[in-house]
């Protein structure tokens, strides 16, 4: 992984403030004031410049207060700065016939028409035909899959539903610019990445005519995940911290280091408001990269389940974080023989290391927190959801019909990475956890991995042919 | 099994309610038309100073017609002038704190005591004819009706949600989209309401308009109104009651015919996320949904001149450049609000200059005698307030607190109380005058009788709308009876109650005026009151009195509402609101 991180050589930040040509929206030191009741001005956002151009997706990044929303609105037209200027196609934004859509958090859609007739009122602002305006809304919801639906009220949908109505209705008028202002955050998970990379796809495939995307959003894994550029505002007055380019190919994998180490970046500058920021981390481009990640395993750290919970509720009597060198020394341990402990847990997402420290997150605490049984299950999910090698041995055993797969089959693809003596380590862990998380079993005497439950199966029909 | 069905529901059947709609609504167009004509050709003919009412009860109808003539214009009149006011002052922040002050007075303002002075000012614009006291009847009612309209739009507009009105902006709506596909139907639960508390006071009004006495004549206009009061005069019981059950039947029709329809109609309007369990079913509605050549005609044709208009509409800066929505403020013109500012002025000074001629005369001793009248009426309007009160919270609250109950007798009480008060009236004369009962305490009951279902309505409302899980909680913790109405019923309706006191309380004021002094036969009742003394002095002629009393009184109904009511509503909205 490190050495992945380090090989790639492309600058990960370009200039993305220098004046571009063919910019669609061009901001010039734009300030916006508000007024106050007492003669007061305000001052929301201090003089910024900022331009969209085609092809991008730019997420807008900032604390609550940084004047995001502001910003949206000024770009678009539909809030006049107290001091600079917008340009749209180099002309003046309040006399340019703009062709903008903006999809809002609270979905603004009439809850009194019809789905059909909300995406069909803008056309009838536009002065479209009956018919013409019929057909493309219908077509718009099929599009955004709402097809059948176009005769409910809002009121009827779910959620996720009323969004895409609101894309549907964003959509039809074939923007040139898509404004969204926090478009998932009232919907659940689950929705949310559904419609992320639903609408990463139209965006792909040029679905829709649409050259450029200005999101505000406060969920940096959704602006890392989606965006081209990614601009991060400070507040009081609101000011850009820092703009830089994300080079990650699409689709973006939220596991992948390269994502978390940008992921970590924007949090770093998001809670540190008083340092200048530090340059974006290196981004390995391409897809190059995410085929070696697929084959990358990690390293299983040689520790015990058991002494994962033990450094955990240690951890948690310590009052959550200590320094590693200073645990050590209480558990007696050589430093040696404690690092992979911390290892597997910061592995596991049950802890993090910062400058020496040991910190236990809130899924640690609730391992460390939870009896025997409970640990179990917290283990197997981590487990699942961390370790490749896991994952990988578990699907395969789902996979086969009669539910063992021989560790040969996992040595091979292991030794691609590992040295022969490591390979049998690796396996040795994976067994172990896998057996404390009750994820399979290992039958020694035949070297293969089989599901608990097959084995049991299996043992019986033996018994008796014996 | 198909056949079977077929011939147990003939198709014929299914086209029979349809069509039987056309024909009523055919007949209710030619009806409409006709009618029109009347009204057209009894309004312009010659004047008519003395009208006599006849109390045949085969008049009835035409009366009837001719009341609900004068309220269908006043309310439409209302309806316009509520929508451009509100609107107005919702999109001008330059002239909106002005105009909300208005409102807010006007609002309060017991209408009753400007009837004499509209109904000189109308007949003095246009002398000699039925028109000029038909015009001022149709504006003390529009008057009575159209200020909680007003507020109501106004309110609606501003609380529209931000992100409604940018997305308007962003997709370009021209005004006119705007207003019928957002401001309208936004407003359009509140209008309702609003509408039919405002023609039920506009039926309290009108029975008083039509028949009032000035300087020794009487005015009549052929009405219900009239009818009644002349039925009372000449101590006819029998045509009284005919009248009092046409009013209700009139009634009782509007609330099932138009209000119900357009209530369960509305249901759409609501602005929620999800879509609620309860709803008001109308069959009126059901029938007049049937999709029919004559439903769909009218639709075809507005939709082709929609077409139209929104074709031409595109072509306006408006959609196609957005408006930015922070300019409002900057962008309306001031020589608007300096002109209005100046017209107001010379208005309130030629008001001045023409009161303080008038009042001239008036002696130290008639200031003294109104202001005991003034406190007299003060003393009858409260008494009448606390006695109602009394009966309803108690009455009220067993009501609201037993769903099945209230289920049935809601509607009652809502039409109940939309019977005017003045309509009732004579009855009671009549009553008083047997029993030999002066007016002096009997113009307390009168105003009970006006004002005491608007207190009761909202006490029920306020009961039901008692959370059960706190009615569980008080079972649960034993409270004593004292500490349920404490502690639970009093605050829980507390809200509702001071509602239905605030508009019991400008209810009372209005009725003052026609309760404290009424003319039955050749007698006159009067007792000592500033309703009295407003109603004596036009009754004489009394210009200095008739000025004086109408300011005094609108001056401690605003001075009252400011103090008092307007605190309690604050402590009601802040402490006792209870939110779901």
């Amino acid at each position: 992984m490190r050495e992945a991180a380090t090989l790639n050589s492309i600058p990960a930040t370009l200039p993305a403030a220098a004046p571009v040509v063919d910019a669609i929206i061009r901001a010039e030191r734009i300030e916006k004031y508000y007024a106050q009741p007492s003669q007061n001005r305000i001052q929301v956002i201090s003089a910024t410049d900022l331009s969209i151009v085609p092809g991008e997706i730019v997420a807008l990044l900032g604390p609550s207060g940084s004047g995001k929303s502001t910003m949206l609105r000024m770009l678009s037209g539909l809030s006049t700065p107290t001091s600079g200027r917008v340009y749209w196609h180099e002309r003046p934004i309040v006399d340019a016939e703009i062709n903008v859509s903006i999809v809002f958090q609270s979905f603004a859609l009439f809850p009194w028409l019809t789905v059909l007739e909300n995406v069909e009122a803008p056309l009838q602002a536009r002065g479209i035909a009956a018919g013409e305006r019929l057909d493309r809304s219908m077509k718009m919801l099929d599009t955004v899959g709402l097809d059948g639906f176009e005769a409910a009220y809002p009121k009827e949908l779910s959620g996720g539903m009323k969004q895409r109505v609101g894309f549907a209705r964003a959509l039809v008028v074939e923007p040139e610019v898509l404004f969204m202002d926090e478009p998932f955050s009232a919907l659940d998970v689950l929705t949310a990445e559904n419609l992320r990379s639903e609408l990463l796809e139209l965006w792909a495939n040029k679905t829709m005519p649409t050259k450029a995307v200005f999101l505000v959003t406060h969920n940096i894994e959704e602006a890392v995940l989606l965006a081209d550029r990614i601009i991060v505002l400070g507040k009081n007055p609101g000011h850009i911290r820092t703009d830089f380019k994300v080079q990650l190919a699409q689709p973006r994998d939220r596991k992948s280091e390269p994502f978390t180490q940008l992921v970590d970046y924007i949090y770093k500058v998001l809670t540190k408001p008083d340092v200048t920021p530090a340059e974006a981390p290196d981004q390995q481009a391409g897809p190059k990269i995410r085929d070696q990640r697929q084959m990358h395993y990690q390293m299983l750290p040689h520790a015990r389940p058991g002494g994962i919970a033990g450094l955990l509720e240690l951890l948690l009597d310590k009052g959550g974080r200590d320094d590693i060198y200073r645990l050590a020394d209480d558990l007696s341990f050589e430093i040696d023989d404690l690092l992979p402990i911390v290892d597997a847990a910061q592995l596991l997402g049950y802890l993090t290391v910062e400058e020496g420290d040991a910190a236990i997150t809130a899924s640690g605490t609730e391992f460390a927190n939870s009896e025997i049984l409970r640990q179990k299950e917290l283990f197997r999910d981590a487990a699942v959801a961390h370790v490749l090698l896991l994952r990988q041995i578990r699907r395969a055993l789902e996979a086969k019909s009669d539910h063992t797969v021989p560790d040969e089959f996992f040595l091979d693809m292991l030794d691609e990475q590992f040295s022969e003596e490591e390979c049998q380590h690796q396996i040795e862990t994976a067994v172990n956890w896998g057996r404390y998380a009750e994820l399979f079993d290992y039958d020694a005497g035949h070297r293969r991995f089989v599901l608990p439950d097959a084995q049991d199966d299996e043992i019986a029909p033996s018994e008796d042919s014996k | 099994m198909k056949i079977e069905h077929t011939l147990a529901r003939p198709p014929v059947a299914d086209r029979t309610w349809p069509f039987l709609v056309d024909t009523t609504v055919i007949l209710c167009g030619l009806a409409f038309f006709f009618s029109m004509i009347q009204l057209g050709t009894y309004w312009m003919a010659r004047p008519m100073p003395a009208v006599v009412i006849s109390l045949s009860v085969r008049a009835l109808p035409l009366y009837a017609f001719y009341s609900v003539a004068r309220i269908a214009i006043a309310y439409l009149l209302s309806l316009i002038f509520a929508v451009s006011y509100g609107y107005i002052a919702a999109y001008n922040p330059r002239v909106e704190a002005w105009m909300i002050a208005v409102l807010d007075i006007l609002q309060s303002i017991p209408v009753l005591s400007f009837l004499p002075g509209v109904m000189l000012a109308m007949m003095a614009l246009i002398p000699g004819h039925q028109l000029g006291i038909e015009m001022g009847s149709i504006l003390l009612i529009f008057t009575g009706q159209v200020w909680n309209m007003a507020f109501s739009f106004y309110s609606s507009l501003k609380s529209i949600p931000r992100e409604m009105i940018e997305a308007t902006r962003v997709y370009r709506f021209s005004a006119w989209q705007r207003f019928w596909q957002l401001e309208m139907p936004f407003a359009a639960i509140g209008l309702i309401w609003n509408s039919i508390v405002s023609v039920a006071g506009g039926w309290f009004f009108l029975i008083v308009c039509e028949m009032f006495a000035f300087k020794g004549t009487s005015f009549r206009l052929p009405g219900l109104g009239s009818y009644l009061q002349t039925a009372a005069g000449a101590g006819n019981l029998r045509a009284l009651l005919w009248g009092l059950f046409v009013l209700v039947l009139i009634i009782v029709a509007t609330d099932q015919l138009i209000w119900r329809p357009l209530i369960a109609w509305s249901d759409k309007f609501k602005f929620e996320q999800t879509e609620s369990a309860t709803r008001v079913t109308s069959p009126i509605l059901t029938l007049l949904q049937r999709p029919s050549a004559l439903t769909r005609l009218p639709a075809r044709v507005w939709g082709s001149i929609e077409e139209g208009v929104y074709r031409r509409l595109a072509k306006s800066r408006e959609c196609r450049v957005i408006q930015p929505i922070d300019d409002d403020a900057a962008k309306g013109s001031r020589l608007f609000p300096i002109l209005l500012g100046a017209f107001a002025a010379l208005v309130i000074l030629w008001g001045l200059s023409q009161a303080i001629l008038i009042v001239h005369g008036v002696t130290w001793a008639d200031i003294r005698l109104l202001l005991l009248c003034a406190g007299a009426t003060w003393l009858r309007v409260n008494t009448a307030i606390v006695l109602a009160a009394l009966w309803t919270i108690p009455v009220g609250v067993s009501i609201g607190s037993n769903p099945r109950l209230a289920h049935y007798l809601q509607p009652i009480t809502q039409v109940v109380a939309s019977v005017p008060a003045t309509a009732l009236f004579p009855v009671l004369m009549l009553g008083l005058i047997r029993i030999g009962g002066g007016l002096g305490f009997g113009s307390i009951a009168l105003m009970l009788m006006g004002t005491q279902w608007y207190i009761l309505f909202n006490v029920i409302a306020g009961a039901m709308a008692i959370p059960s899980d706190l009615k569980e909680a008080a079972a649960v913790y034993r409270f004593t009876r004292w500490q349920r109405w404490t502690r639970l019923i009093l605050p829980g309706i507390f809200p509702y109650l001071v509602t239905g006191m605030i508009t019991a309380s400008g209810g009372a004021w209005n009725a003052s005026i026609v309760s404290e002094y009424f003319h039955i036969g050749d007698q006159t009742l009067q007792t000592l009151g500033l309703g009295a003394q407003i109603s004596a002095a036009s009754d004489s002629g009394n210009f200095s009195t008739l000025l004086l009393a109408t300011v005094l009184m609108a001056t401690m109904v605003v001075t009252m509402n400011r103090l008092v009511w307007r605190r309690l509503y604050r402590l009601a909205e802040t402490r006792y609101k209870l939110e779901g």
